[in-house]
């Protein structure tokens, strides 16, 4: 426990120190969760996703050096795809940031995405807790543009930026289905492209055909382990509307902008109610994802390894069937 | 159910400009199954240390082709220690003469590979001296 109070009377190492804890699923990491608990909910959480190459990290280095200059300091979780060969990483998103380095209001994590498919390693949300609990006024949260990121991504951050940039391949096809949704900002970065203007008018383009935004409905999904009722007053997000911002992420051009949007969002979620909305549906979402992790670990500890090896052995020759085999697991579970 | 991964540091010190040794490594660990921050060109001492406490890796490799070893890294480990990160392994990659690599291993320098290195090796130094730690 030595370890929280020190993180929580600011020392970097134990936070660093707590991150890994949590990261490598340690026996310590439940009990630290815990005593933070209590202290989250200060931050602001911003999350920064789009596709690699549209200058997520080098707009982060930029992000943080604003939010810096308006006192707040801020935390940052980078997140880089895991090699599925090797299950090894290499993450860069710190040479984007050095800027940001020697400024003891600013922590920077890199992390890898481990196990998870999405852009998003399966433990981000703790680790954003505990960058909370540590008094990060802005915790900036960049993912990999991938996979089941979009959904992740808007279940964990209050301020989304999707990040697009003129030049990677077909305009509109790079736009993902679901993006529209989860932005609450677009970013067109790399403004010093000449083609920006396109991007720009694409996705304008699209934001018009987009029929509202339902984010509370993306954080809360289908098919949840019991029937909680949806928040009071949840309806579709329609009193903001999605702002455009052109950015240059290497000059910085634009950038003050793009930070006053993030605060006015911030204000928006506290003012419309639109926060404790989220917050209601994200909690929910998180409960049931963990209420599905436990109860699959329980069950499975409960199925016979010896039967299912001679099943699987049975269903390979094609003596069972695959669902005859599971329905035998079944009669046989404790 | 811990899920525990090797991270380690790549970072080049001093003004050379040259990291491609350093990525081949970097990769190398990659592919061992290790989780590299690769913190890129003209890092000083302090953002070494910094990057190290805050991503709290297992082990600082450092890839210095400048032949200024032997002023940036007793620096190094001196900022180290005053960032409570005594006793980290680190390694070093270089151009290193054989009477600096002993003084440089007296300093605490776990191990110093030559270009003529493989990174087997590379990977089972670092297994090793991370197991040590543990
Ligand atoms: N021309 C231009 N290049 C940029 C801009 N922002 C980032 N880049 C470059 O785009 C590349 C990818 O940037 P990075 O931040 O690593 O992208 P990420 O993969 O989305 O995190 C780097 O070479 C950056 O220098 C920008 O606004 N304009
Ligand atoms: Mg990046």
């Amino acid at each position: 426990m030595t370890l929280v109070k020190e993180l929580l009377s600011g020392s970097k190492r134990a936070l660093a120190r707590v991150i890994s804890q949590v990261e490598n699923d340690a026996p310590a990491a439940h009990e630290a969760l815990a005593a933070l608990f209590p202290h989250t909910g200060h931050a602001h959480l911003v999350g920064v996703t789009g596709a690699p190459g549209t200058g997520k990290s080098t707009l982060v280095n930029c992000l943080t050096m604003a939010f810096r200059e308006r006192g707040d300091s801020v935390g940052i979780v980078a997140i880089d795809p895991t090699s599925p060969y090797s299950g090894g990483a290499i993450l860069g998103d710190r040479i984007r940031m050095r800027d940001l380095s020697g400024d003891s209001g600013v922590f920077i994590r890199s992390m890898a995405s481990r196990g998870s498919l999405g852009g998003i390693a399966r433990k981000t949300a703790d680790v954003v807790k505990v960058m909370d609990a540590a008094g990060f006024d802005i915790v900036v949260i960049e993912t990999v543009g991938a996979g089941q990121s979009e959904i992740e991504i808007a279940r964990l951050a209050q301020t989304v930026l999707v990040v697009e940039a003129p030049g990677l391949g077909d305009d509109i096809q790079a736009f993902k289905a679901g993006i529209l949704e989860i932005a609450d900002i677009l970013v067109v970065n790399k403004a010093d492209d000449p083609r920006a203007g396109n991007t720009e008018r694409a996705l304008k383009g699209m934001l018009e055909l987009a029929d509202g935004r339902h984010v509370e409905q993306m954080i809360w999904h289908h098919g949840m382990l019991i029937a909680a009722a949806m928040p009071a007053g949840s309806s579709t997000d329609e009193s903001w509307q999605v702002p455009i911002h052109l950015t240059n992420a290497i000059s910085g051009d634009g950038v003050t902008a793009l930070v006053n949007e993030i605060y006015n969002h911030r204000a928006y979620l506290n003012e419309s109610g639109e926060l404790s909305r989220r917050t209601y549906a994200r909690v929910a979402a998180e409960l049931d994802l963990q209420l599905r992790e436990h109860l699959m670990r329980r069950l499975l500890k409960g199925v016979d390894i010896e039967r299912l090896q001679s099943l699987i052995v049975e269903v390979a020759s094609r003596r069972t069937a695959p669902h005859q085999a599971v329905e035998t697991l079944l009669d046989h579970c404790e | 159910m811990t899920d525990r991964k090797i991270r380690v540091l790549i970072a080049k010190p001093g003004l050379d400009g040259h990291d491609r040794g350093a990525k081949v490594v970097a990769r190398a660990l990659r592919d061992a199954g290790m989780e590299v921050i690769y913190t890129g060109l003209r890092q000083t001492p302090e953002m070494i240390a910094e990057a190290a406490l805050q991503e709290d890796v297992d082990c600082i490799g450092l890839s210095i082709l400048s032949g200024a070893h032997m002023a940036l890294v007793p620096r190094i480990l001196e900022v180290l220690e005053e960032y409570e990160m005594t006793g980290i392994p680190v390694v070093l990659g270089g151009i290193i003469p054989d009477e600096d690599v002993a003084a440089l291993k007296e300093l605490g320098v776990t191990e110093v590979f030559g270009p003529g290195a493989i990174t087997v090796d590379i990977v089972q130094v670092i297994q090793k001296a991370v197991a040590a730690r543990e």
